[in-house]
């Protein structure tokens, strides 16, 4: 699909935002790829789930959401914005954070910010579906 | 993979090529835009890492 054609659709189908927005989210660069923008696409397609699966190699830690503590809760929320790959890395075996490892913080930055980069991903996917950019 | 030093390169290059790719549209726009801050990220490290030099560890 061209990518006008995918703007045009997209603009006259507030559901088709959705889904587009919920892709963009759940698969990093689907977004931009459904819209044309192939080369974008791919760049995020490969980059955010890279840093990502770093973060993991790191001994990062994925965080589960946590009424008691907002921080844990933030930073839940923060490596959600991967995508499914947040709830594959568990069930994998990934994720468990191991706290003495000396790369322990540095694996839950790389993922914390993969997940936030991947939101920027969405809502540009979003700016680009209206026709802002 | 323990060197702090690749792992700041490493972080500084993954968030260079997503904002460059997300705020630029040509390569040559996205390649100056990554440059530029990939040496931002790697000399504000470089320099806050210095100014903590004096402090102790402990």
């Amino acid at each position: 699909m061209s990518p006008a054609r995918a703007t045009a659709a997209e603009k006259s189908q507030p559901g088709g935002l959705v889904l587009l927005c919920l892709a963009a989210w759940a698969i990093p660069g689907i977004g931009h790829l459904w819209l044309g923008r192939r080369a974008k696409g791919l760049v995020f397609l490969i980059a955010l789930p890279l840093m990502f699966a770093v973060g993991l190699a790191l001994q990062g830690r994925i965080f589960s959401f946590d009424a008691s503590d907002l921080l844990t809760s933030l930073e839940a929320g923060a490596q959600l914005g991967i995508g499914i790959l947040y709830f594959l890395a568990a069930p994998l075996g990934f994720g468990k954070g191991d706290i003495r490892a000396t790369t322990y913080e540095y694996g839950i930055s790389f993922l914390i910010v993969a997940g936030l980069l991947n939101l920027l991903v969405v809502i540009d996917a979003y700016d680009v579906a209206l026709g802002r950019k | 993979m323990h060197s702090h030093f690749v792992l700041m390169a490493l972080f500084a290059m993954f968030v260079s090529l997503v904002f460059s790719v997300l705020a630029k549209d040509t390569v040559r726009e996205q390649a100056r835009l990554g440059g530029l801050m990939f040496a931002g990220f790697m000399l504000v490290g470089l320099a806050v890492a210095w100014l903590m030099y004096p402090f102790p560890l402990r």
